[in-house]
């Protein structure tokens, strides 16, 4: 059976709570400060949100079910993602056949996560119980040193360099630079990059994502909506998702994406070369040259030349991670999933916050969360399109 | 107590230095030496003591110990009932000894020249004859004490003195014993050793035959002495009991002994 | 190439002494079967009944067949090093104290890939061998090792933390008036301990072993009686904050049961040595050696108790001796649980009847103690923490595994 279009649907208001380092507020705080900046930036009141998709690390004891008590909301839909970097394309899927189906109007989309000293520590202590049993005991605590074994692998396997890499975070960092919640913000050269401390060989500082406190969201309603709010919107061309992808690999060269690329991009009916921008998963830079090649945009292996031979900063031609991405503003838990989402509602909306990218009509934002035990799990993405292009 | 009563005399004796007392007890401790039997006899326990309290969490007011050890450690006595030979005869255990027996003269005879040249030194008849001729004869009742200063090797292993064959500690030649009892009718033997016996008397006709003889007639032992040179060879008076433990066989005693200065 | 570790020098006397940390200890259910594998010394991994998978990490169901019959079984331990990173940073305060730290990626030929404790001299796209060891927390972890190890592979600092290997170390052995006592101060000085200090009590009576051991180098002698609680607390005020291994090797055997020969002095005795002895040491030597258990390279790190693997299961021919034993085994399991804090873990050595003076009325097989002293120090080395020494031993191990009513009813009387 052929899968459904997502005709009539809109994505739209995107909001970003500012990120900070740490913060005293809860991961409610940051949820219900997302919600109230959408009910604002749509004109609409609290309760004409009848739906939610919430994804959160630091709501425990709560999960999106208390967090409707805590925020005074009585939606008809309800979902808790729990897929941490991969959420933020699932819940847009989600959200849109609700939508389509009709079994919501306005769903809210919503990914954020507090930072209090240690809760980084906490969340990663008890992630899962592979984690808990054959990582944490390690001593690689959290994902520097998972990413450090698929950087290593990867570098000998393809001869992939630490140029290379470096090449990436720089521009990513020229693209923060002029946007205002990016939590690093002073210019970073490739010698800045080089001569980093190690953190994980062969992961040095600027290799990794910074946690921080913030939030992302986004609604999507009926176009016929949108338009009836006057509210500037984007179109879903195409979404993925996929779980636990190539288990017989030994060690991470490839995920998800590498499964469904092609009708991903069937779907939707554009190729890799009608992609304006892309918003890749960033907390490494090495999952950037995976999602190079697995969503075709060069051959497995050949990341390190394609970075080589294009420019990846806003203007360039292959604009990359135009906010900065995670590796620049910063890793507010799940929100990291959804950050490349809200700055591709930006880009085809004209609301940028930071440097735009001129005329681009299609973007692709890609998402990748939970590493497990050895390697990440989920993969989504999607391709918007700007309305009425 | 009369003005010019026995008993006033005594005290105005000690009071007056006229009369010295003689500790002759050697200080009970966990590392003091325990008589050594085949490892596959029942073993008298050492002298072993916990700490109840010390004015702390277990007990603010007081420190005071539990202790545990065998009736025959340390400066001890023997009582007749220790012994096989004594154990059918009447009032021959530390409950039923009648205590004036717990008070007597004492004899020393000086045999330390001997014990150090000879580890195994015996002591005999002819020696306490020639002894007699000096000092006067034993009188009836009285403790033959063995002085041989043995009591003054503070290493443990060198007291205890053991080798392939046993123990190698002086004591009595077993000639002396019936001999002491029925000529002497002495009240029984002391010494410095860990037990009355000589280290070797294991291996004598007559087993151990101090503790044979003497308690098979009633008589008893006071080993583990020390002090005996501050003793005079005659004259002295010993108070000896033991702790009234029912049907004891011995046990650990403060032994005192009166000297006239 | 790994290189030899300095030995140790003086300790700064007005430095700081690191205070001890653990390795994370947060284990599931299932992951608790590693523990018991490396704890014996097995490499040995879930294995599917019904279809062969091999699985990593342990879980309750199969990952290809979904089944739930999943033995543990032993399994090829070789595999080839897929990634390696050495970490720089680490949020968990033992591993903080100890970056930089190496960590690798193993494709196990069995199938799965793990996340190992790497050896230095490791490199990717090598082969390597797997084993499952004790952490300082005293749970399973895998270490991976070059296929052909290099002649100072256990000074490798990684290794040193997960094994208790005495070599550079000072050792404590309890007894020195046994043959045991003699070939374990053998066999520590020729594992390369620093200093072997032996104990001794009842210094009348003579020893031919405490002579033989008199004459060696390196070794120190004490006086030390486990039933004099002055005696163990004056050598603990000695020797407490010097030794790093304590091997307590007291033993008191009596033939005889509570029917046969109900003798409460014997009883007393074997309860006094084997169980009050163990708590003596432990509630003086306990507390400085938990102190020293990060105390730099050359830390405490190591509890050894010798005891009957009579403790398992009551031998009615030596019935009261059995169940002093079994008094000490299950103290030692409290002194484990308390000098875990510490990183000190206690090795519990289930030994068969020696070949002594005891035990003359028992047919063989017997034990020679240099062969006891032998699966210690192997044991120390390779940072297990029970083990069967002998033939009665391990077969007592496998009935009790396999039918513990079994054993009850036929051990020989």
């Amino acid at each position: 059976m052929a899968r459904m279009d997502y005709s009539g649907v809109a994505v739209c208001v995107p909001v970003t709570v500012p990120y900070s380092r740490y913060s005293l507020r809860s991961a409610h705080w940051f949820c219900g400060r997302a919600l109230a900046e959408l009910i604002k930036g749509a004109g609409i009141v609290k309760d004409e949100v009848d739906g939610f998709c919430i994804a959160s690390f630091t709501l425990a004891p709560d999960s999106a079910v208390g967090l409707t008590q805590h925020l005074g909301v009585s939606p008809r839909w309800l979902d808790h993602i729990p897929m941490g970097g991969a959420s933020g394309a699932v819940a847009l899927r989600r959200a849109a056949r609700a939508v389509q189906c009709g079994d919501a109007e306005i769903v809210a989309c919503i990914a954020g996560d507090t930072n209090h000293v240690d809760s980084f520590r906490n969340t990663i202590a008890s992630f899962s119980q592979f984690a808990n049993d054959a990582v944490y005991p390690y001593g690689s605590g959290g994902p520097n040193a998972s990413f450090a074994f698929l950087t290593d692998h990867y570098m000998r396997q393809y001869g992939a360099t630490r140029e290379d890499f470096g090449k990436l975070c720089v521009a990513q960092r020229d693209n923060a630079l002029a946007t205002p919640h990016a939590m690093m913000k002073r210019p970073l050269s490739l010698d800045d990059y080089l001569n980093a401390r190690p953190i994980a060989d062969p992961l040095c500082l600027f290799d990794c994502v910074m946690p921080c406190a913030g939030s992302e969201a986004f609604l999507v309603m009926s176009a016929d909506r949108a338009k009836a709010l006057d509210l500037p919107f984007a179109e879903i061309l195409s979404t993925i998702e996929r779980h636990n992808a190539y288990p017989d690999d030994p060690i991470q060269i490839r995920a998800g994406w590498a499964m469904d690329v092609d009708g991903f991009y069937d779907h939707a009916g554009v190729g890799p070369g009608d992609i304006d921008f892309l918003q890749a998963y960033d907390d490494y830079p090495v999952i950037c040259f995976m999602q190079l090649e697995d969503l075709g945009f060069c051959a497995k292996g050949e990341a390190g030349t394609f970075v080589r031979e294009h420019d990846l900063t806003t203007g360039g031609d292959f604009p990359f991670n135009t906010s900065g991405g995670q590796l620049s503003v910063g890793q507010a838990g799940a929100a990291g999933g959804s950050l490349g989402l809200v700055e591709s509602i930006r880009q085809l909306t004209d609301q940028c916050l930071g440097q735009v990218v001129e005329g681009a009509q299609i973007g692709l934002a890609s998402c990748f969360g939970m590493i497990n035990y050895d390697r990440g799990l989920c993969t989504s993405a999607a391709i918007l399109g700007r309305s009425g292009r | 107590m009369s003005e010019n009563g026995l008993l006033s005399q005594l005290m105005g004796g000690i009071l007056g230095g006229g009369i010295q007392v003689v500790d002759l007890t050697m200080t009970l401790q966990p590392d003091l030496p325990t008589i050594v039997m085949p490892p596959e006899f029942g073993q008298s326990w050492p002298f072993r003591m916990e700490e109840i309290s010390r004015y702390d969490h277990r007990g603010p007011f007081c420190y005071w110990n539990n202790l545990s050890c065998g009736e025959h450690t340390g400066t001890h006595f023997d009582a007749p009932i220790h012994w096989v030979s004594g154990k059918d005869l009447p009032e021959n255990a530390t409950d039923t000894i009648p205590v004036e027996k717990f008070l007597a003269h004492a004899c020393v005879v000086d045999c330390s020249a001997g014990a150090d040249a000879d580890p195994d030194f015996l002591l005999t008849q002819d020696m306490i004859e020639d002894w007699e001729e000096t000092h006067g004869k034993i009188p009836p009742r009285s403790w033959l004490l063995m002085r041989t200063d043995w009591s003054l090797k503070r290493d443990a292993a060198a007291y205890m003195n053991m080798d392939a064959e046993g123990a190698h500690t002086p004591g009595p030649h077993e000639d002396l014993l019936p001999w002491l009892i029925e000529e002497r009718d002495v009240i029984g033997f002391g010494c410095e050793a860990v037990g009355t016996d000589a280290g070797q008397a294991g291996h004598f006709n007559v087993p151990y035959p101090c503790h044979y003889h003497m308690h098979g007639n009633n008589r008893f032992g006071l080993p583990a002495l020390t002090n005996l040179d501050a003793l005079p060879p005659q004259g002295a008076v010993l108070i000896t009991p033991p702790l009234k433990i029912r049907q004891g066989s011995g046990s650990p005693a403060r032994i005192l002994a009166l000297v006239e200065a | 190439m790994t290189t030899r570790l300095p030995p140790p020098g003086k300790k700064d006397p007005v430095a700081r002494t690191r205070a001890p940390t653990q390795p994370p200890g947060n284990r599931s259910r299932e992951a608790q079967g590693l523990t018991a594998m490396a704890a014996v010394g097995r490499f040995a991994l879930q294995v599917c009944a019904d279809c062969g998978q091999v699985q990593y990490p342990p879980r309750q169901v199969c990952g290809r067949c979904l089944g739930d019959d999943l033995p543990w079984r032993d399994v090829d331990a070789m595999g080839t090093l897929l990634a390696e990173t050495k970490l720089h940073h680490a949020n968990d305060l033992f591993f903080r104290d100890r970056v930089p730290w190496r960590l690798g990626v193993v494709g196990m030929d069995a199938g799965p890939s793990v996340v190992a404790h790497l050896a230095e001299d490791c490199r990717q796209g090598a082969r390597v061998k797997l084993s499952l060891n004790l952490d300082r927390g005293g749970h399973a972890v895998m270490n991976a090792r070059p296929e052909n190890p290099g002649p100072n592979q256990e000074d490798d600092m990684q290794l040193r933390e997960l094994s208790m290997d005495p070599k550079d170390r000072r050792v404590l052995i309890v007894n020195g008036k046994t043959e045991l006592g003699l070939a374990l101060t053998n066999a520590f000085l020729t594992a390369g301990a620093r200093e072997v200090y032996v104990g001794h009590g009842e210094p009348w009576k003579a020893s031919p072993s405490l002579e033989a051991i008199k004459s060696l180098d390196h070794v120190t002698l004490f006086p030390l009686d486990v039933t004099d609680t002055d005696s163990v607390e004056e050598l603990a005020a000695v020797l407490g904050g010097k030794v790093e291994i304590m091997v307590n090797n007291s033993y008191h055997l009596r033939p005889g049961g509570a029917v046969d020969r109900m003798d409460m002095n014997i009883t007393r005795e074997e309860i006094d040595i084997h169980y009050f002895g163990l708590l003596r040491l432990a509630g003086t030597f306990g507390p400085p050696m938990r102190a020293r258990g990060a105390d730099g390279e050359h830390g405490a790190c190591a509890w050894v108790n010798v005891l009957s693997a009579y403790a398992q299961i009551n031998n009615p021919a030596f019935g009261t001796y059995s169940a002093s034993q079994a008094a000490a085994r299950s103290l030692a399991q409290c002194l484990r649980a308390e000098m875990s804090s510490g990183g000190v873990r206690v090795v519990n050595a289930y030994i068969g009847p020696l070949d002594d003076e005891w035990h003359q009325m028992v047919p063989p097989p017997k034990l020679a103690p240099d062969m006891v002293a032998g699966r210690i120090i192997d044991a120390l080395q390779k940072g297990r923490e029970d083990l069967a020494v002998g033939a009665v031993a391990e077969e007592i191990a496998e009935r009790l595994a396999e039918n513990p009513k079994e054993i009850e009813r036929e051990i020989k009387l």
